[in-house]
């Protein structure tokens, strides 16, 4: 089968507009959380991560206008802008492009809105998408909570594997609004301070607006210093509960044990895992059940929410992107949030950024409906097992 | 592996009518979602008190899926059947539902229980947990039913050995309007898995 890669890529976030800028930031330990007091949405005071809509406008009218487009639109056309432009590859017949998102513009359907209730659909959000830039193949929009993310790299894998397309763009996006916020606020899941994954004073989540875009590949040259290869990737349910996560880590053990039997490689050869941790405390328990039953106790683990907040369908895409440039840099970052470990096993929190040698990287996500996706990346430039 | 792939069963439900393998198997007199789906899932000996608790697309996927899995004799503890499902509107009935309760600040009271059904992938959790099925599973948004994609991604699972068997299909449920269509793509069975034969599957009723 061929290979495929992982290529050009951008992220679009409060802390940045760039991968680089991003990852700079990450790097110094620098948040894009915020606390905020904002009645109109959400009754009571929260924390997140947001982006301001006029520096996105301000942005977006450089190549456009603006106010014919959403907040959404305009964040994942800059995002996926910056890789079209960046790979310089001609969209024809053989290029693909997925878009990955769990509410889409969703708050279009708040009485106030500018656009028309259809724009709420997700075909209409990926058919601006695709009219924007000409793509000439339907896109795949992806919805599957908040794996999407990530399992957008296993759909595109599977489209250039079948030989439907040579290269797949992939764009994330998702926004904070009233009806995600004062849903997770009804179940009692935020925190209204910055999160702490896997900390033994976790509360919940934050949740965080972000865009980010990659090139899926099977071309083998013109590739950023940073690409990367897929060598294994799953999706795996718990069959368990629709809300709740499975409480001995089924489907995200499942998962992880069927993308290493693709990989061909063992858990011994994973240098990091770029880890879901929302920071409730079910999510974090989960993972290190499941970690632990996979004997991967000891693997350098970070959650990257407490930079980002949940940005739900955009996440995984986002974290894989940001476990990228941290392959490349030879840098783990630090699992920002994390002081003590506030989970049943003993796993590997990384608490300041470490210099070492790296090759292969485990991204993994969890969300409701029960779905675990794990995809594990190699560095390309390194020698095959 | 076989590069060849069949159509075991499919399901239809729409038009107040639920039928497997193209032969009607419960009508309804009522216009009614609500009636209609609570009659069938009561005819058809579903047996499962959580449909209850089930939104309206979750209620409709899951008595689509359920006509053609109870056949399968499946294990009582896993099955490997990869789920792909598709629609056009998502979640938004529910979604809906959610933003009235959320619109006015005199009558804000936002419930978990709608909440959670805001994601069309959850109807896959819901067949998931019914099934025993630790496998695949996906959603993808289409603006009307997409057979060459669904057909594509369900011959990679079963050429790479990722699933045995792939449940695929459409279940979309928008304004009281709804449609599922749902076929079992395995190695054995009558009807070749091609475009032409989901197409024609799909065109049945």
């Amino acid at each position: 089968m061929a290979k495929t890669y992982l290529s050009y890529n951008n992220i679009f976030s409060s802390l940045g507009f760039d991968s680089e800028s991003v990852v700079e930031n990450i790097s110094k330990g620098v948040s894009g959380l915020d606390r905020y007091e904002d009645a109109s949405l959400l009754p009571e005071p929260f924390c997140a991560s947001l982006i301001s809509s006029k520096k996105i406008e301000d942005e977006f009218n450089k190549i456009g206008d603006a106010s014919k487009f959403t907040k959404l639109e305009q964040m994942m056309i800059l995002s996926l802008k910056k890789v079209v432009d960046a790979s310089n590859t001609p969209l024809n017949e053989k290029v693909g492009l997925v878009i990955s998102t769990t509410k889409g513009n969703i708050d279009i359907l708040e009485e106030d809105s500018n656009f028309s209730e259809s724009r709420a659909y997700l075909s209409e959000l990926g058919k601006i998408i695709q009219n924007f830039f000409g793509f000439k193949n339907e896109p795949i929009v992806l919805s599957n909570a908040c794996v999407s993310g990530v399992m957008a790299i296993s759909v595109a894998k599977r489209f250039i594997s079948e030989g439907k397309y040579d290269h797949v763009f992939i764009t994330s996006g998702d926004l904070v609004t009233k009806f995600i916020l004062s849903g997770f606020n009804s179940f009692q899941a935020l925190s209204a301070e910055p999160c702490k994954p896997y900390d033994k004073n976790r509360i919940g989540i934050n949740l965080g607006e972000v865009a980010a875009s990659v090139l899926v590949t099977s071309s083998t040259e013109n590739f950023p210093k940073e690409a990367m290869e897929i060598l294994g990737d799953a999706t795996r349910n718990d069959a368990n509960h629709i809300s709740g996560p499975s409480r001995t880590g089924e489907g995200l053990f499942r998962s992880v044990k069927a993308a290493l039997n693709e990989a061909n490689i063992t858990s011994g050869e994973i240098d990091y895992i770029s880890a879901h941790g929302t920071a409730t405390p079910f999510n974090d328990e989960m993972e290190a059940i499941a970690f632990s039953r996979l004997g991967m106790e000891h693997v350098p683990l970070n959650s990257l929410k407490g930079f980002f907040g949940h940005t739900l369908g955009a996440s995984g895409l986002l974290e894989t992107i940001v476990g990228m440039h941290s392959m490349e840099k030879n840098i783990l970052f630090s699992s920002k949030g994390f002081s003590e470990l506030g989970v049943s096993k003993n796993i590997n929190i990384i608490k300041r950024n470490i210099p070492t040698n790296l090759h292969t990287f485990l991204k993994t996500a969890s969300g409701f409906g029960g779905c675990n996706t794990a995809v594990i990346l190699k560095k390309r430039t390194t020698n095959q097992p | 592996m076989s590069e060849i792939f069949h159509i075991k069963s499919y399901s239809h439900i729409k038009n107040q009518t639920v039928s497997v393998n193209g032969q009607t198997i419960y009508r309804e007199e009522s216009e009614d979602f609500s009636i209609f789906i609570k009659n069938a899932y009561k005819f058809l000996k579903t047996g499962y008190p959580k449909f209850f608790k089930m939104d309206n697309l979750s209620k409709l996927a899951f008595l689509a899926a359920d006509v053609l899995l109870k056949d399968e004799n499946l294990n009582e503890e896993e099955n490997n059947i990869a789920l792909i499902f598709s629609n056009k509107a998502s979640s938004l009935d529910t979604d809906r539902k959610h933003q009235a309760a959320i619109e006015n600040e005199a009558e804000y009271f936002p419930s978990p229980a709608v909440f959670v059904y805001t994601l069309p992938n959850i109807c896959l959790g819901e067949i998931s947990i019914k099934h025993r099925l630790y496998s695949e599973n996906s959603f993808f948004i289409f603006d009307r039913f997409n057979a060459e994609h669904l057909q594509l991604y369900a011959n990679n699972l079963l050429r790479r050995g990722k699933a045995e068997k792939v449940l695929c299909g459409w279940v979309d449920f928008d304004k009281n309007s709804y449609e599922a269509f749902l076929y079992l793509v395995e190695n054995e069975g009558e009807i070749v898995h091609n475009t032409e034969e989901i197409t024609r599957l799909y065109k049945t009723l």
